[in-house]
């Protein structure tokens, strides 16, 4: 498709015609009735992440020693732990912790990676080369190995686990928003910008970034699965958040023990509300990416 | 062909000599003093002048690198914190246990994708195709130690049909290991099914609406022998090397699946040395990790570059 056959008039119907794409984007999800189960999962989670300690039944840290790994009942609907503490609550507050930090790590990535792959589709050459090769570096190692190398050697505290996972996403990010620039940057639109005697950094930020929007939007949703994933692993690993704070993955590795104990409900449902978050961001990010397409 | 290998091989080098770097620096940020902290805030200072001085910490930040490394690389990586000895011994044997259980989880989890993904491909858009997506998608995405605990809640608490910790007794046969074994590999063959799975349909897929395919039809070519000859031939070639780069998500993977089935391989080895703040045994840990995926994903390159001209030439004829 050639550009310069667009007369200059239609760069308003140009634009106008974006946002009608955005309409019916935003309408073609509102149809599909997986992305609105996602969804739906998602805002109570957010919800309870916001409202927890005012929903929950009892306080997550009210410990009672009489009542310890009680069974599920009217009392306590999905039982106790082994200090007595309800479990409902735990996990409603639980999800704090895990819907505060992922978001910002995915958000911290995208722009990081963003950056890098601007310019290393921008420029090619060397930065591209040398950038490259510590990318490839970065990526031979697990993103949870990574993620247990750098907590160790910072220290953990909610923002190291934040720059945690904006480090181990930059690179991925990265390689996908540079393939996206490496077709932009052969347009006549960045041709005609660079005549104009336009700065390396406002083509890129100002005339390829609005342009790569879509892969950038799919990689972010689909990033946020992982940075779940990742936070959840790093707390049962016992590098993430610390007790007696209500997290989900931490929760698991210190109810385990119990397991075996036949008390099950210490560690189910915080099980369960890991799997229903994960399922629900699949679901809304597998849409998204579905109906862009198209 | 040999330059090649050679120009792969240089690239592999260099990238783990970065790899080196970050993990070495890593180390090198950690607050505080490493000797401090093995003898503890009582002991004198004399004492751990001493042992800065024998674990060569009062030198320069280079030669301190380049002494690791080339120990490293000579199979010497240093002394942990936390055993007092050797890690070459425990690193390789650890190893060794992570072998075995992710040796089990490809056994398994190759063919069943493989399979998985072709029938997908051949009811392209029917509930089945999607049925398996789902399955793959939700597999990819739940955390390890998550499936891990469902699944022992079924088989060991529940059924009590399979052992909660993964490490046989000391003199076990061969199937009784695999038998403490079979349940930390499902998280693992949870993690790669939909990846190795989508590859497989994907490329499926691609050849099936291909023209060659389409001849194969048209010249009147039963369907199976069709699928057989042209399609399955094109359509695992690439599926072959996604199983390599795997290897990454698997060790990551073993870190989690080790911690929770305790079961003493380089995983839980990682896991416990950050957790202990061991950081010789966490470097060591983490290079080693590198390295086997650097060596996993060279090998899988010249395997791939071997097949290729074969299967071509098969494709034009």
């Amino acid at each position: 498709m050639s550009v310069d056959a667009v007369p200059i008039e239609s760069a308003g119907a140009l634009a106008a015609g974006r946002s009608e794409v955005r309409r019916e984007v935003l309408r073609e999800l509102m149809r599909s009735p997986l992305f609105l189960l996602g969804a739906f999962i998602l805002l109570v989670w957010i919800v309870c992440a916001i409202f927890g300690s005012t929903i929950a039944p009892h306080s997550p840290f009210d410990q009672n020693l009489e009542k310890i790994n009680q069974a599920p009942s009217g009392a306590h609907l999905f039982g106790t732990d082994q200090l007595g503490r309800d479990m409902l609550s735990r996990v409603i507050v639980g999800s704090r912790n895990i819907m505060i930090i992922a978001p910002l790590g995915t958000v911290l990535g995208t722009a990081m990676g963003t950056s890098l792959g601007l310019v290393m589709g921008y420029f090619r050459g060397w930065p591209d080369d040398s950038l490259g090769r510590i990318v490839e570096a970065f990526l031979a190692l697990p993103l949870v190995v990574t993620g247990l190398l750098v907590v160790t050697a910072l220290g953990h505290s909610n923002a190291i686990i934040i720059l945690v996972i904006g480090i181990v996403f930059t690179p991925l990010i990265a390689r996908t928003v540079r393939a996206a620039v490496l077709l932009e940057r052969e347009l006549d639109y960045v041709a005609a910008a660079r005549l104009r005697g336009e700065g390396a950094a406002y083509i890129m930020f100002i005339e390829i970034l609005p342009n790569v929007l879509a892969p950038i939007l799919v990689e972010f949703t689909v990033r946020l699965g992982y940075a779940i994933f990742l936070v959840a692993t790093l707390s049962f690993l016992g590098v993430g958040i610390q007790p007696p704070s209500p997290d989900w993955g931490l929760e698991i590795s210190q109810n385990f023990g119990q397991v075996t104990a036949g008390y099950w409900w210490e560690v189910l449902f915080d099980a369960v509300a890991i799997i229903s978050l994960v399922v629900a961001v699949n679901l809304v990010s597998d849409s998204i990416e579905r109906v862009l397409e198209r | 062909m040999i330059a090649f290998i050679l120009k792969r091989l240089g690239l592999a080098l260099i990238t783990l000599w970065i790899l080196s770097l970050i993990v070495f620096f890593a180390g090198q940020v950690l607050p505080g003093d490493p000797a401090r902290a093995i003898l503890g805030p009582l002991a004198a200072q004399q004492a751990v002048d001493a042992l800065r001085h024998q674990l060569g910490l009062d030198q320069s930040i280079w030669s301190q690198y380049w002494h690791w490394i080339s120990h490293f690389v000579q199979g010497h990586p240093g002394t942990s914190y936390q055993y007092q000895s050797a890690i070459g011994p425990i690193l390789t044997s650890a190893l060794g246990r992570s072998l075995k259980l992710a040796v089990l989880a490809f056994i398994i989890v190759v063919p069943l994708s493989i399979f998985a993904g072709i029938v997908a491909a051949l009811n392209v858009g029917r509930p089945i195709d999607r049925a398996i997506s789902v399955l793959g998608l939700s597999g990819t995405t739940v955390p390890e130690f998550v499936s891990g605990i469902i699944l022992i809640l079924i088989f060991a608490v529940g059924l009590s049909i399979l052992p909660v910790s993964a490490q046989a007794p000391t003199g076990a046969s061969f199937l009784t290991q695999i038998k403490y074994l079979i349940l930390p590999a499902i998280p693992l063959v949870l993690i790669l099914f939909g990846y190795i799975m989508r590859m497989a349909r994907a490329g499926t897929v691609e050849a099936l609406e291909s023209d060659y395919a389409r001849t194969a039809t048209l010249k009147g070519l039963p369907r199976g022998v069709m699928i057989r000859r042209h399609v399955l031939r094109n359509s695992l070639l690439p599926t072959i090397t996604v199983i390599a780069t795997q290897t990454g998500y698997l060790i990551g993977g073993l870190v989690v699946v080790e911690t929770l089935f305790r079961y003493p391989g380089l995983g839980q080895l990682v896991a416990q040395a950050a957790t202990n703040k061991d950081f010789p045994m966490l470097e060591a840990g983490v290079l080693t990790i590198g390295l086997v995926y650097m060596l996993v994903t060279l090998i899988a390159d010249i395997v791939f570059s071997l097949l290729n001209p074969r299967i071509r030439l098969s494709a034009v004829e």
